[in-house]
């Protein structure tokens, strides 16, 4: 520790107290930074250079990782099936759990219990719902198309679809939505009652109070489960790999990013050109958090709690 | 849908409220439902078109036979320990660095606190494979140590949690007790610590879910089948078995039955937690 006692104000011996105290709390927190993050991410960055494979040698091969990816159909098709699930499967998630939440919000007799009903699923271990999904999903044995049937509707292959899979593991997103409304319900519950007896006065109908009163003061929770479900869907992968035992099928539709990327890594022990595709998703990643944040972080108001 | 007065109650709404509520959480349920009838039918009913919704006769044997295709007393046991292990690890760790981000004013602890929560957003699989190499390279390969150990060494997620949770006890606490000649190390554990028992219990609960129902990080480092965990057991079930539905059922309520009661058992401290680190702060 090295103090510039021209610079700044000597140190007083409290502050050099608590530095030193500080980082005695924080220095498992330091290790682990560098040990599981900061080496990890730049080693990768290496190694994507690289013909890294765990079984023998590896030399730098420059952006040959880079290059052969564009070249590579499967990593279109998983980038693809990624970005339809995300694009579905995120604001459908925020626009049924926001619906959840605002029917909860309504102060109904039983209320706990629908509360416990929604939220279940959503923290059930996901390879155990997987499995519970294809059977749910089974066209001929499974309860959903059984149920369409009984409304006169002859009920697609779902899982078994090229058509149907991703939509289906849409479905299936939806149904953990659980959390995702309690945060909401939570920020519906902080809005203070005096706005919509104001707006009541005022005249306004549900959906001026809802669009100006609700939605700016859930914002920073909205913000917030799209940021997370972002974050999430572009790593969508334990029940892809439960369902299709690792493969990704029907014709690679439920080839999703992150299930390619374990198979080159752990299955064709490509390291180096798995390293690539997860530098790639970082940078996806980064970029599509960027941009939310960008676009609407000026929007989130922080007045409320 | 105009409200024309400030009635306390409209029985209008609360109807609507209430049929739907009722018709989503029919809905809702449907999984579960099939999942624990389907796993009290006999087989003939499993494969019946159309589908029988209430098994009669009921039957237990996919609880006896079903959990014997893969050996599930075994997992469940492996994932107990990793559990516990991680618990301890979690917990400890966490509240250990939170006081250190909360409780101690020094100029680390703001920009240490927001690469920590930047963390959150990278995806594990950009640190996936340089992991294993790491642990493969030191022989940890095949063992429960990759699983655990990251686990002392903090998480950026119950940091984060345990920080909002000590930066609501009042700091006159700590100082009435430096006053008493009481170090940081004391205050830590015989004032923070006590205070804060809920939240750590939120912790080690969240903690417990995520051991449990882990999936990419045993998939990725354990290659014994003696030590896999039940995630990994039911998904090597279901690659091998996947027209077994009444064992698959079983095994899968089996494996959902301890969250399900763990939530029922301590609802409160979950919806605190989940709706704690939603936002604020």
């Amino acid at each position: 520790m090295t103090t510039y006692p021209s610079q700044r104000q000597r140190w007083t011996r409290q502050a050099r107290h608590n530095f030193l105290w500080g980082l005695l709390f924080t220095f498992p927190v330091i290790i682990g930074l560098l040990w599981f993050m900061l080496y990890p991410i730049v080693i990768s960055f290496y190694y994507s250079f690289t013909s890294y494979s765990i079984l023998g040698r590896y030399k730098w091969i420059g952006a040959s990782n880079y290059l052969a990816l564009l070249e590579d159909q499967n990593f279109w098709i998983s980038l693809y099936n990624t970005a339809y699930f995300v694009i579905f499967a995120v604001p459908l998630g925020i626009i049924v759990g926001l619906g959840l939440a605002l029917l909860l919000n309504i102060k109904v007799k039983g209320m706990s219990v629908y509360r416990t009903v929604f939220y279940l699923p959503s923290i059930v271990p996901a390879v155990a719902s997987a499995v519970v999904w294809a059977y749910v999903f089974n066209p001929q044995y499974g309860v959903l198309n059984n149920l369409l049937r009984f409304f006169g509707v002859m009920g697609p292959g779902w899982l078994a679809s090229p058509e149907w899979s991703k939509p289906a593991l849409i479905v299936m997103s939806t149904w953990g939505v659980g959390s995702l409304m309690i945060i909401l319900l939570a920020g519906l519950q902080d809005v203070p009652q005096e706005l919509y007896d104001a707006a009541l006065v005022d005249g306004a109908t549900w959906w001026p109070r809802f669009r100006h009163v609700t939605i700016p003061f859930i914002s920073p929770h909205l913000f917030f489960t799209l940021v997370t479900g972002l974050i999430g869907g572009f790593q969508y992968f334990t029940q892809v790999h439960v369902l299709t035992n690792g493969q990704g099928g029907p014709a690679r539709s439920t080839l999703v990013y992150s299930l390619y990327l374990y198979q080159n890594a752990f299955q064709f022990f490509k390291m180096g050109y798995a390293s690539a595709m997860a530098w790639i998703l970082l940078v996806i990643v980064v970029i599509c958090t960027a941009l939310v944040f960008r676009n609407l972080a000026g929007r989130v108001y922080y007045g409320g709690a | 849908m105009r409200e024309t007065s400030q009635q306390p109650r409209r029985p209008l709404q609360q109807f609507v409220a209430h049929a739907a509520l009722i018709a989503l959480s029919f809905i809702f349920s449907i999984p579960f439902f099939w999942l624990v009838t389907s796993s009290l039918k006999v087989d003939e009913q499993l494969v019946a078109f159309p589908i029988i919704w209430i098994p009669n006769p009921v039957t237990f044997e996919h609880y006896i036979y079903g959990l014997q295709f893969v050996p599930f007393p075994r997992y469940i046991a492996n994932t107990l320990f990793i559990s516990t292990a991680t618990i301890i690890g979690v917990v400890l760790s966490s509240a250990w660095i939170a006081y250190g981000l909360a409780r101690i004013r020094w100029p680390l602890r703001i920009p240490l606190f927001i690469i920590i929560l930047g963390t959150m957003m990278i995806p594990f699989q950009v640190t996936m494979i340089p992991l294993f190499v790491i642990f493969r390279n030191i022989g940890w390969f095949d063992s429960y140590l990759p699983l655990i150990v990251p686990s002392f060494f903090g998480n950026a997620f119950f940091i984060f949690l345990l920080r909002q949770f000590f930066m609501t006890i009042p700091m006159e606490l700590s100082e009435a007790a430096k006053v008493d000649g009481a170090n940081e190390l004391l205050i830590f554990w015989h004032i923070i610590l006590p205070l804060t028992r809920p939240a750590l219990a939120t912790v080690a609960l969240f903690q417990f879910m995520a051991a449990w129902g882990d999936y990419l990080g045993p998939l990725i480092y354990l290659s014994d089948k003696d030590k896999y965990t039940v995630s990994l057991g039911l998904a090597l079930f279901r690659g091998e078995y996947n027209a077994e539905f009444g064992g698959l059922m079983a095994a899968s309520t089996v494996m959902m039955l301890p969250v399900v009661i763990l939530f029922f058992l301590t609802q409160r401290t979950f919806i605190q937690g989940i709706t704690l680190t939603g936002i604020k702060g």
